[in-house]
């Protein structure tokens, strides 16, 4: 039987792989951009799982707002990056570094 | 919902939606390219801030909350929202010129600050982790976009970009902790909220674990050790303005959040966060003191004070209380007019190009432009906390709430990190009063700015002069919170 501890362990370890995207990725900031999504995506989980269990709607409404929210941000994380592109010819995470310190 | 209740519920957001349909009437007139244009969008922003602010002191003479309990106006939420037009409509005043300098003018600037506004307004009336999270996404993208705002420089894009993942990492981790929060408590709305956490054991690991997230997630968007890396960084590459109404707005409104629910309606919440919190306002007061030190880039190293700034405000959420509560709000406003006016000037030294940021171009201003650099004079003086200034008594009364709470050792610390922090202010005074520059800087105070520094310039001295009287009113709204 598939109980909420099963959704949450899968929503845990999606948050945890998203957050080790974010750290140890040195490649692409497209890794990241996608890492993040996948953290998100693990609360939805949560909040799915969690308004299922408990039968109140409110956290499925709650998923909608996060994903509508999700969109939004890597509409504006994709078109920084275009700009950032041009700029730079490079979207590399080791390139983001003009400023130190 | 009948009606009746659908229509007061319009009326209680009434500042929001007006603020709202001012940013969409300027979107629409940025459309018709004219001369003159940001005159009059900036004109047009300002008349909205203006009415919304009429409207929302209306509003505070009967609080009510609306929209079945997500929603409130109380005389806490109206001080916040004070608080953010003034914040924002500074920002606006000293946003034309500098977008002139940097060749950057397009009316996209004041929908997107009024956009931000609208968040932050939501954010601080919000009474439901729903509305909360939506409130603080609106003023974190519409930031995002305003930090990216110089396309074709480096600078601004790297910041941008830095910001935008950060920005929604934190996000994520607040996120993942309020559906924990949602999971144990079967509801987002605060009050049924802190009903249900009451029969929660504080030992609980999931509650801990929800806590956790929640307080990193908080921490993070207001800069505090070790969540503060994006901060300098962020603060050097976004436009002057936009730093400025970051470091102001946005951070008056994440505290608003953290107040509300770490202190009023998740109080239980206490002796899981209180040691960890404690350790962190040390380390950011005292990293952010010391990383100030060293710095050449006047806006990176005003980001590391900030930094320090909000270590003080995390002590007076430890004082706790309404006397904590009020400090930090009375902090708040005198942070906002001091931080804003000392903007007005770095926009007024800047050149293009990210040139005129650097603290040298600050030397020999005094012979230049004497009543400029009279006016950053004060507001130094007020951010190192020199006592006729409003800064001495913001940090003052934090650390009377935090002595009276029993925090003694604390308070000793604070008192001598700001003894550090000191240091780094007065180096720019001195550079101002006692160096000579052959190229001194050169410029014309135009109305606008003339307006936000007369503006801040009054702030600054008035708390100074009439500490009494600005604390009792943020102690009335404090407890209007609390009630």
């Amino acid at each position: 039987m598939i109980g909420i501890e099963h959704y949450l362990t899968v929503a845990a370890t999606l948050f945890v792989i998203g957050i080790f995207g974010l750290f140890l990725n040195r490649k692409n900031v497209i890794i990241l951009l996608m890492s993040i999504e996948l953290m998100l995506l693990a609360v939805n989980i949560n909040l799915v799982a969690f308004s299922s269990f408990l039968g109140d709607l409110v956290g499925q409404v709650f998923t909608l707002f996060v994903l509508t929210v999700a969109a939004a941000e890597a509409a504006i994380g994709l078109a920084i990056l275009v700009c950032f592109f041009r700029n730079r010819g490079t979207i590399d995470v080791e390139d983001i570094s003009v400023m130190k310190g | 919902m009948d009606l009746t209740q659908i229509t007061s519920s319009v009326l209680a957001s009434g500042p929001e939606i007006i603020i709202i349909l001012g940013a969409c009437v300027a979107l629409m007139l940025s459309l018709v390219p004219r001369p003159g244009q940001g005159a009059l969008l900036a004109g047009l922003s300002l008349v909205m801030i203006a009415l919304a602010a009429a409207m929302s002191l209306t509003l505070a003479q009967n609080p009510q909350t609306a929209y079945g309990g997500m929603f409130v106006n109380d005389g806490f939420s109206t001080f916040f929202k004070m608080l953010l037009y003034l914040g924002t409509a500074l920002t606006i005043l000293i946003s034309d010129r500098y977008l002139g300098t940097e060749d950057a003018a397009k009316g996209e600037y004041y929908v997107l600050l009024l956009f931000a506004l609208s968040g932050a307004m939501i954010m601080v009336s919000g009474k439901d982790l729903l509305i909360i999270y939506v409130g603080l996404e609106l003023q974190a993208l519409s930031i995002y976009v305003l930090v990216g705002f110089l396309t074709t420089n480096t600078r601004s894009n790297e910041a941008a970009l830095k910001y935008v993942i950060l920005g929604a990492f934190s996000s994520g981790l607040l996120l993942f902790g309020l559906s924990l929060l949602y999971g144990l408590t079967g509801t987002t709305q605060l009050e049924a909220m802190g009903e249900a956490l009451d029969s929660v054991e504080t030992s609980s690991p999931l509650l801990a674990l929800a806590t956790v997230f929640l307080i990193v997630g908080l921490l993070f968007k207001v800069g505090a050790v070790p969540f503060h890396m994006w901060v300098p960084d962020i603060y050097e590459g976004a436009p002057s303005p936009v730093t400025g109404f970051m470091s102001t707005v946005g951070k008056v409104a994440a505290v608003a959040v953290i107040l509300r629910l770490l202190i009023q309606d998740l109080a239980m919440l206490d002796p899981i966060w209180r040691g960890s919190v404690e350790a962190v306002a040390v380390l950011t007061l005292a990293a952010g003191s010391f990383a100030a030190l060293v710095q050449t880039n006047i806006k990176r190293m005003l980001a590391y004070s900030s930094i320090a700034h909000g270590g003080f405000l995390l002590l007076g959420l430890l004082a706790g209380g309404s006397e904590g509560l009020a400090s930090v709000m009375l902090y708040l406003l005198i942070f906002t007019v001091t931080n804003l006016g000392l903007f007005a000037v770095i926009v007024l030294l800047n050149r293009g190009a990210g040139q005129g940021e650097n603290i040298q171009d600050f030397s020999g201003l005094a012979k230049s432009q004497p009543g400029v650099a009279l006016m950053a004079l004060v507001f130094l003086l007020s951010l190192a906390g020199i006592p006729p200034t409003g800064g001495f008594f913001a940090k003052f009364y934090v650390l009377v709430a935090l002595v009276d709470a029993g925090f003694v050792l604390l308070a000793v610390f604070a008192v001598l990190l700001s003894a550090i922090a000191a240091w780094f202010y007065l180096r720019v005074i001195m550079l101002m009063y006692m160096e000579q520059n052959d190229q001194p800087a050169v410029f014309q105070v135009s109305p606008a700015i003339g307006w936000a520094l007369i503006v801040t310039f009054t702030g600054t001295v008035l708390t100074g002069v009439l500490p009494a009287w600005f604390l009792g009113v943020s102690k009335a709204a404090a407890t209007a919170g609390l009630g």
